[in-house]
């Protein structure tokens, strides 16, 4: 009978995911089609909820101001821009569709495998760090303190588009989880193919020289490269995670467009231009790269020389931000006093 | 003598950061002139005019000059169709389209109509789509790439906060059945033809609504 349940439950999941995860049959036969992949046999399907389903919701009305408050913050990250965020990114960036779409690193699934061990700072991470993260290395800024409104309502968010998974299955099951990472490119990783794919695809709205566009005053475009992109501690940096976010997600709005190749190639050679210090720098940028080089930096640029330039051998943090390393990127031990 | 050729320089200095300031080399008061030809739909203050139910002539004031320039371009060279704006276009020589693209950049933004009769749910599903989208159908949102309030961003992405509801729906409508075909790399094409009727309707109300400048 559990089992029973459990199996309707899921081929449900599945269902609903098929019609409202961007896959239904209407994009098909469209002249730009979505391509979005299907879910496997076996895999986990899960639709987080909308802001629609929130409203309609029984939860406590405190809870659903904080969930939006949350969704806000998500959504418009600059507003914490010279206290929290030191750049031109927000956490709808990079997780995009307000952290609701597969293969735009959905950020439900963090709500429920975390705790969990963490390679890159070698201790076990609850949410509201593996948050921190994101704050330090994409934003190039610091984190609302731990248990602070924001931070809470961030974490609250998150969890709540978690509502119904359970909690600790295995991750590596979920339909659209992270930006699952591309075949091996064939040919390799090339600047002048990458610089191509860019020029042709990528230039006109995030500009020939990286920088985005900001306009009114609000960042439109993000920048990908430069002071007022992501530092050279995020995990974006890592040519496999930038090759199936662009894969995926990029140009918006025609997802699945570019080849595998060519997407590889426009990683390399986004990630092949300077960007603020990561704020693990030990003052040697060599140093650095090889004290993270199995967790982090055997998949990036950094402290590599391309064209002739050492990436990364610099002292810029990034314009406005005036320290390195946030307080809060620590070791842990878990050990008594 | 020399007064007069420290004047020109001035003069020239003033022109050129004018014009440059806009991405586009013209001279705007030529453009003025060149306008005589377009007032008919677009009036003289670059208001356009909403026409149920007919063809819809877009506000032209405030959009950017590089916008509209491209768009004359794309007519002339028949990459944007339009029988309407085919025989004035094809009177204009290049210079003449930067000046009058220039002209109509610089005239104050006008508000929209259609919009009037919105219904409440309308109102509600335009605002989302401008806004938020609907990522379940991969319509990102239109502010996305049109900017700030909608307001229009850069070059390539024009203002459509305040633009006339039966000129945004024809488009909109125009890239669904292929007639319109001039955005770059397709990005609108992609998006438009996810939407539906009532979509497309809802969304053109809203932006109608919505206000044509930032707010002071």
């Amino acid at each position: 009978m559990d089992s029973l349940l459990k199996k309707r439950t899921l081929s449900l999941a599945v269902l609903a995911g098929i019609f409202s995860l961007g896959l239904h049959a209407e994009t098909t036969g469209k002249r730009v089609p979505t391509n979005i992949p299907q879910p496997e046999k076996g895999q986990y399907v899960h639709v987080p909820p909308t802001m629609d389903d929130l409203e309609k919701s029984s939860m406590h009305p405190e809870l659903k101001r904080v969930i939006r408050r949350g969704r806000d913050l998500f959504v418009n990250t600059q507003q914490l821009r010279g206290k929290n965020v030191f750049n031109d990114m927000n956490c709808n960036s990079c997780h995009m569709g307000e952290g609701r779409l597969p293969f735009s690193a959905p950020v439900w699934p963090a709500a429920v495998v975390l705790p969990n061990y963490r390679p890159k700072n070698d201790h076990v991470n609850n949410l509201e760090e593996r948050i921190a993260g994101c704050f330090s290395y994409s934003m190039n800024g610091t984190p609302p303190e731990y248990g602070s409104d924001n931070m809470v309502a961030l974490a609250t968010y998150h969890q709540w588009l978690a509502k119904g998974v359970p909690v600790y299955q295995s991750g590596k099951t979920m339909y659209g989880r992270g930006y699952p990472k591309l075949p091996e490119p064939a040919e390799g990783m090339s600047y002048e193919r990458g610089k191509q794919v860019y020029q042709e695809n990528c230039s006109i709205c995030h500009a020939e020289d990286g920088s985005g566009l900001r306009q009114n005053g609000e960042v439109v475009f993000p920048p990908v490269w430069g002071d007022a992109s992501y530092n050279w501690g995020a995990g974006i940096t890592r040519n496999f995670t930038l090759s199936s976010f662009v894969k995926h997600n990029m140009p918006l709005g025609q997802p699945n467009s570019l080849t595998d190749q060519q997407s590889w190639d426009v990683a390399y050679y986004i990630n092949s231009h300077e960007r603020p210090q990561d704020p693990r720098y030990t003052g040697d940028v060599k140093e650095t790269r090889k004290k993270y080089l199995e967790t982090f930096h055997k998949h990036t640029n950094y402290g590599l020389e391309v064209n002739g330039k050492l990436l990364g051998d610099h002292e810029n943090l990034g314009g406005e931000k005036d320290f390195l390393k946030p307080d809060v990127l620590r070791a842990r031990t878990y050990t008594a006093d | 003598m020399r007064l007069k050729s420290q004047f020109i320089t001035a003069l020239t200095i003033l022109l050129i950061s004018i014009t440059s300031a806009h991405g586009i080399e013209g001279d705007a008061k030529a453009g003025e002139q060149t306008a005589s030809l377009c007032v008919a739909c677009h009036q003289a203050d670059g208001s356009g005019m909403n026409i149920p139910g007919g063809e819809s002539w877009p506000r032209l004031a405030g959009l950017d000059a590089r916008y509209l320039y491209k768009q004359l371009v794309d007519v002339q060279a028949g990459t944007r169709t339009s029988p309407t704006m085919m025989p004035f276009v094809n009177m204009l020589d290049e210079q003449q389209m930067k000046n009058v693209s220039l002209y109509y950049s610089q005239l104050e933004p006008t508000q929209a109509a259609g919009g009037e009769d919105a219904t409440d749910r309308q109102l509600a599903l335009g605002e989302k789509l401008a806004t938020e989208g609907d990522w379940d159908r991969y319509i990102v949102p239109c502010s996305s790439c049109h900017g700030p309030g909608n307001l229009g961003a850069g070059e390539h992405f024009p203002a459509i906060a305040g633009q006339h509801a039966g000129y945004i729906a024809a488009q909109l409508r125009a890239w669904q059945s292929g007639k319109r075909d001039n955005d770059p790399q397709h990005l609108m094409l992609a998006i438009a033809e996810r939407m539906n009727d009532e979509d497309i309707n809802a969304v053109a109300k809203w932006l109608s609504l919505q206000p044509a400048k930032p707010a002071r």
